[in-house]
């Protein structure tokens, strides 16, 4: 037992060494993972802020002025300008001069007057179709708070108080401001950690094997069982600390509250960076050229990025893909 | 024979071999013809921002026939996927499980609210760990709820409707389709895969097992080898681009409104871009193992994160604005999307342009200054 367990240390030294030796590579294992980490922490968001807006108003009454100040008062849009004709909104969507045009009619107010519904139209650039129905459900729910609101002051006196209003209620559990970047930056760490893990061990043997050294390793006196584990350990040391490193970064600099408990966390990357590893080392084993092991890497990688529920729901897809991941 | 002419049959001997190299390694083809389709149908069917069939239970303490009639429209609309639970402690397991993502909840008052015309509320509760998703789901819902009292009102029944209501125009996308949205996008990240990372490697395949300087050794000048090391690559990641396009408008139906011939003046300058980028990476990293790490980490990433193919870049704080400035990618997913969706709107394909060309030129310089300077070290 115990010259296998020195023959492995030996080797595992060697890898670290493979990895640490060259200052770039060191570079690589560290540097990189913390500014993506944080680079890509802010970038990833679904959150709007500061739609930029431009407004219409042909009525130019006390009502429209009203509704108009609260979407002023919301922090997810922003005021670009007033426009003064409709012809002026398609020019200004296609090149990108606002996102979102409110357009209120000149019957507006003499239709709220008159108890008809009123009708604003909202003109969305639907070149991005997330932002476009995100940006839609916001300018939807202020204008469900002014109707609110509108019932209130009127109650009673009101020519429509036809009927009962329906209210909805809302509430968020688990992230209850609905900060997506809270969802995503959740699962980045661990994504940072599997692109390194990845890497490392797929590129390992091919680098061997395109360089010859690996045929020196096969016949120094170590089974291959040792070889396998000495080039495993190295990877998932680097991508242990990157995952971990980074949760903490997640909790200490986003504010991420961690519900988990930290062991459930450790032993759940172990097994999953084990897997990643296990991959690696397969994509590695199978070709080559460094080249080709990246590739193969990517075709792992993508996949994962995409099937993994990291961006998008899972329950979107259609049903086969939800079996694949 | 006069200078050019020896230029360029130097250059037809050095591409040849190039060529030839590509066709030898099967896995260069390979990334540049079997990524873009892998790549489509993973984000044409695995990726869908919409909201569809979100799982949701519908508890309903109040018995009533009104209380049941809302909780058919929610079984009616094709974003849901309402199961009836009877206990709101129920739900709450449900929702802790994440079997559903949404409990609607009715209270026991709501019929006799609704007699007495008062206000009456319907509680959402939803699973907020995906925001972008929950935010939808309660726009679906209040949908769902106006659906319902304008239905109410139809049949005569007392019901108000809402004094303002919203008419929304999405344009250029009407039916907020997202696959019309991340297929032009895509185009921009499979360019990045073939100009940056494909580049980078092989070249630093050369520089690691010293064939690049047998090559340095050889008459041909600087500018020749970078011509020659290059338009391989701009040909297969040209080859990339058509794949992407064809099956993006055949297999997913994305529309293409502007001008074939725009576009592609638009995507060599990003090719060029990407390839120079490659280039000065291998030139500077010459082992491979740094440069496959240095073009993920400043070629395939930031085209993901930081291009506006994914993620809405004005939401995003100033600092990182300001970084997705440099980024070619940003430009070309900005003018892919307006070219797929939009047309040719000048004002904003000509900056597009104008940046992309500025990069495409600073970084080809960067590169051939490098690779100068190894000539001589």
């Amino acid at each position: 037992m115990a010259p296998t367990l020195v023959r492995i240390g030996t080797l595992v030294i060697k890898e670290f060494l493979a990895i640490l030796k060259d200052p770039k590579s060191r570079i690589v294992v560290i540097g990189p993972p913390i500014i993506q980490f944080f680079v890509f922490g802010y970038a990833a968001t679904f959150d709007l802020n500061n739609v930029r807006y431009a407004v219409l108003d042909e009525d130019h009454s006390v009502e429209s002025r009203e509704l108009l100040s609260r979407f002023q008062g919301s922090p997810t849009f922003r005021l670009v300008g007033q426009l003064d004709s409709d012809r002026e909104i398609g020019g200004l969507i296609d090149r990108h001069g606002a996102r979102l045009v409110l357009h209120i009619p000149q019957t507006f107010s003499r239709d709220l007057h008159a108890g008809r519904p009123a009708q604003v139209q909202v003109i969305v650039d639907g070149r991005n179709s997330n932002v476009a129905s995100v940006a839609l459900g916001y300018a939807n729910a202020i204008v469900a708070r002014y109707n609110a609101d509108r019932v209130r002051t009127f109650a009673g006196r009101a020519p429509t108080a036809a009927g009962p209003t329906l209210q909805l209620v809302g509430r968020a559990w688990f992230n209850s401001n609905l900060q997506s970047r809270w969802f995503i930056i959740s699962a980045l760490g661990g994504l940072i950690a599997m692109i390194v893990v990845l890497l490392l061990s797929s590129l390992s043997v091919s680098r061997e094997r395109e360089f010859g050294t690996f045929d020196q390793l096969l016949v120094a006196p170590f089974r291959s069982g040792e070889i396998l584990l000495a080039k495993a350990l190295p990877p998932m040391a680097c991508g242990m600390f990157d995952a971990l490193l980074l949760a903490a970064a997640a909790v200490l600099w986003f504010g991420l509250p961690f519900r988990g408990s930290l062991l459930a966390l450790v032993v759940a990357l172990s097994v999953f960076i084990c897997c990643v590893v296990g991959v690696g080392l397969f994509i590695s084993s199978l070709s080559a050229t460094m080249q080709q092991s990246l590739l193969g890497s990517f075709i792992f990688i993508m996949p994962n990025v995409i099937l993994s529920g990291f961006t998008t729901p899972i329950a979107n897809m259609p049903r086969w893909l939800q079996w694949g991941t | 024979m006069n200078a050019l002419q020896r230029s360029l049959m130097r250059l037809r001997g050095f591409l040849r071999k190039e060529t030839l190299q590509i066709r030898r390694d099967f896995s260069s083809i390979a990334l540049a013809l079997v990524m873009p389709v892998v790549l489509l149908f993973l984000f044409g069917f695995g990726v869908s921002l919409d909201v569809q069939n979100v799982p949701i239970a519908v508890v309903l303490d109040d018995p009533g026939a009104e209380a049941r009639d809302l909780a058919r429209r929610f079984a009616l609309s094709n974003y849901f996927d309402p199961i009836r639970v009877h206990t709101l402690d129920e739900a709450k397991q449900l929702l802790d499980r994440r079997t559903v993502d949404a409990i609607v909840y009715v209270q026991s008052d709501f019929s006799q609210r609704l007699a007495r015309n008062a206000e009456t509320p319907v509680q959402i509760i939803v699973n907020g760990t995906d925001a972008n998703q929950a935010q939808l789901v309660q726009g679906y819902t209040l949908g769902v709820l106006n659906l319902w009292s304008g239905q109410r009102a139809a049949r005569g029944l007392p019901a108000q409707p809402p004094a303002v209501t919203i008419q929304p125009r999405i344009w250029f996308n009407d039916a907020v389709n997202s696959t019309h949205f991340l297929v032009p996008g895509l185009v921009a990240l499979v360019m990045t895969l073939i100009g940056v990372l494909l580049t980078a490697l092989v070249i630093a395949r050369e520089w690691e097992r010293g064939t690049m300087e047998a090559i340095l050794v050889t008459p041909l000048r600087v500018g020749e080898i970078m011509v020659g090391k290059l338009l391989p690559y701009f040909v297969l990641g040209m080859m990339g681009l058509g794949l992407s396009v064809g099956l993006g408008r055949v297999v997913f139906g994305v529309p293409f409104r502007g001008s074939f011939s725009v576009y592609l003046l638009l995507s060599t300058l990003f090719l060029l871009a990407s390839l120079g980028l490659g280039l000065f990476i291998s030139a500077a990293a010459r082992v491979q193992f740094v440069a496959a790490q240095a073009s993920i980490i400043a070629g395939f990433l930031p085209a993901f994160f930081l291009s506006g193919l994914l993620f809405d870049l004005e939401s995003t704080p100033w600092p990182i604005q300001a970084i997705s400035h440099v980024i070619p990618a940003r430009y070309f997913v900005s003018a892919s999307h307006t070219m797929f969706l939009a047309g040719d709107v000048w004002s904003v394909l000509g900056w597009d342009a104008l940046a992309l060309g500025v990069m495409a030129l600073v970084l080809i310089g960067l590169a051939r200054s490098r690779l100068g300077q190894r000539l001589e070290g």
